[in-house]
């Protein structure tokens, strides 16, 4: 038994759909005998890429203006999902997947399941798959409602895989109006400064922990990232005590990454770490303490001092 | 008088806290009143000085901030599914969740600043556990709620919202804070469920929250950067982790918290049919829990001073040098 129709939620800017989007389209296509996009935005700009990736049909609704997207989404995707039916919808976890998947949750009645990093269709029932502990199980759990199934999806899940089709259908949606509830409005944004390769796609990340002992150390492996070429990242504990910002954060509350290679420095390899980066393909620890768990992951452990092993390596890279 | 939205407000509490007592005011307020004797004169005077307590009470101290806090095994320990139902084993003793002592602080930051008002707490947990409530008690919020049920056990995220949405429906708050996710389930959707039940605005991935007058301001985390949104009371806004300090309770505060009043309610208090919450209102399925292929560890050497020449011949085998 298959499924009929899988919907993507699907997040797109001005240079096209996010990769976390096709990544999606990938595994609903996998699943479904047709996989649909919703866009909240500028859905006809996206076509031609969703359609490469295979989207038989892009709806969209056009740029909402100025308001926190969620509540519109959810009830826009309410209306449209009452005249057009769907297995499934799929969201990636994003801020605004989270908050739209949320509020179409109690709209539809129906429940949610998220963190999932797999799908499957066995019995003719989508069944997801969600690591726990760290990743050190995986959990299967299927859904058993009436109605559409909503699930949300970690970056990096899937592959994204062009199927080489033509640009997608595009039909336009109405806003529908919320009410009170949909009334958050942005009034500013911020973006704080991006340079060089970013965490997302970057073939080297070099991430600093505690184990810097000083927010001034963190210039280190800024340094280093340099040198290699690579993203800088962070643990999530020195981005709570404000050295470097959110953006960096690798774990399950920041950045899934999975480059080449990995290079922990001070990092002990708390869960919310691991969860972030073990699927990297190669990892470099360096941490003074030998029993962290860090070590228990890595291809290459140095145990030992960060503040005499990378200015030394720096050295030696730049004698090169 | 102006018609602007926040004089029309104050003449509605006027109304509504005078009348009751001594009949409508609202005109002794536009000073269209024809008044005689002394006895009436002392009267209005009485009436007038009632009125001016009241509202400055009512704008001093009115707001009120209800945060959700979960109460959860310690992510010290390790954490070990229920083979029988695969839940996660909740069977020792539940703490606060530290994500969600941050919007505790929060909202004792926000009550300070604001020169009064009461910060209450709801929790729901299936065993009747307050040891986490307590620990958030003696930071200082005033009181709490607990919903304690038997029928809770396997509730999913919806129907977790569900019953912490009616338990908050009879606080009547201006402001309800709640972690973005949970240390131990963080599925991050249940704030936003909350908000969805109760139909109120919300701001999610909250970094700093400022309240000014009926309308509250939210820097909101984005991948890139932050966000200005804001939106008008009650509203619901979720709170990231590490973006204030959270207090550690005193000796004072602890002894107090043991006194602080906790309620503690079941489903039929709320109102609230059991087929919504449990194993059936989840309306999902454990299939099966399987181990996570592990990562090999590789080589680990002790730094004697040529550690970085190793790292550097691994970086050439992978060709990054």
């Amino acid at each position: 038994m298959s499924v009929e129709t899988i919907l993507v939620f699907g997040e797109a800017d001005e240079s096209g759909p996010s990769g976390l989007t096709l990544e999606l389209l990938a595994a609903a296509r996998d699943l479904a005998t047709k996989a649909e996009v919703f866009v909240v935005g500028d859905g006809a700009a996206a076509a031609s890429e969703l359609g490469a990736h295979g989207a038989s049909t892009v709806y969209s609704t056009g740029v909402l203006d100025g308001k926190l997207m969620g509540v519109h989404a959810a009830a826009t995707l309410q209306a449209h999902l009452d005249s057009n039916p769907v297995d499934a919808v799929f969201f990636g976890q994003t801020p605004d997947g989270r908050d739209t998947a949320a509020r179409l949750a109690v709209r539809l009645d129906q429940p949610v399941i998220t963190n999932n990093v797999g799908a499957v269709i066995e019995d003719g029932a989508l069944v997801v798959e969600e690591p726990v502990f760290g990743g050190t199980q995986n959990v299967f759990t299927a859904f058993r409602n009436e109605g559409p199934s909503l699930a949300l999806f970690r970056p990096k899940s899937f592959e994204a895989e062009p199927t080489g089709s033509g640009a997608a259908e595009v039909v336009p949606v109405d806003f529908v109006d919320p009410g009170a509830a949909g009334s958050a409005t942005v009034t500013g944004r911020h973006i704080e400064e991006r340079s060089g390769p970013q965490l997302d796609d970057a073939e080297v990340v070099v991430s600093g922990g505690r184990g810097l002992g000083q927010p001034e150390a963190y210039e280190m492996v800024d340094e280093l990232a340099g040198l290699l070429g690579a993203a800088s990242g962070a643990s999530r504990a020195i981005v709570d005590a404000g050295w470097v910002p959110y953006a960096k954060q690798v774990g399950q509350t920041g950045k899934v990454v999975k480059p080449n290679v990995y290079v922990a420095c001070g990092i002990s390899g708390a869960t919310q770490h691991l969860v972030g980066m073990k699927g990297s393909k190669n990892i470099i620890a360096i941490n003074k303490d030998p029993e962290a768990p860090i070590f228990g992951v890595a291809d290459l452990g140095i145990v030992g001092d960060v503040h005499k092993v990378i200015p030394a390596l720096i050295e030696a890279l730049k004698a090169r | 008088m102006t018609d602007d939205a926040d004089s029309l407000t104050r003449s509605k509490i006027r109304t509504q806290l005078v009348s009751p007592i001594f009949g409508p005011r609202v005109e002794l307020l536009s000073g269209q009143h024809r008044y005689s004797t002394l006895h009436q004169r002392v009267c209005e005077i009485f009436q007038l000085l009632i009125w001016i307590s009241n509202n400055l009470g009512a704008e001093s101290t009115t707001m009120k901030v209800v945060v959700c806090v979960k109460q959860i095994p310690d992510p010290a320990l390790p954490g070990e599914l229920d083979p029988s139902t695969n839940y996660l084993k909740r069977d020792d003793k539940l703490i606060l969740d530290e994500s969600d002592s941050y919007g505790v602080e929060m909202a004792l930051q926000l009550v300070e600043s604001a020169g009064g008002g009461e910060v209450s707490l709801v929790s729901m947990a299936p065993n009747g556990e307050v040891s986490g409530l307590r620990t958030a008690l003696a930071m200082g919020a005033e009181d709490a709620v607990l919903v304690s049920d038997d029928a809770l056990a396997g509730t999913d995220a919806l129907g977790t919202a569900r019953v912490l949405a009616a338990a908050i429906s009879r606080m009547s708050p201006d402001l309800v804070l709640a972690g973005v996710e949970s240390s131990d389930g963080y599925t991050g959707t249940v704030p936003e469920m909350i908000a969805g039940v109760l139909e109120m605005p919300s701001i999610t991935f909250a970094k700093q929250i400022e309240i000014d007058g009926d309308t509250v301001k939210v820097q909101r985390q984005t991948e890139a950067g932050y966000d200005d949104v804001e939106c008008a009371t009650p509203a619901l806004v979720s709170v990231t982790a590490g973006v204030v300090e959270p207090r550690y309770p005193s000796f004072k505060g602890i002894m107090a918290a043991k006194k602080k009043p906790l309620e503690e309610l079941d489903l039929a208090a709320l109102g609230i049919d059991s087929s919504v919450v449990g194993k059936n209102g989840a309306r999902q399925e454990t299939v099966r829990v399987t181990d996570a292929e592990e990562r090999q560890a590789g080589e680990v050497i002790e730094d004697e001073g040529d550690a970085h020449e190793k790292i550097v011949e691994f970086l050439g085998e992978l060709k990054i040098v």
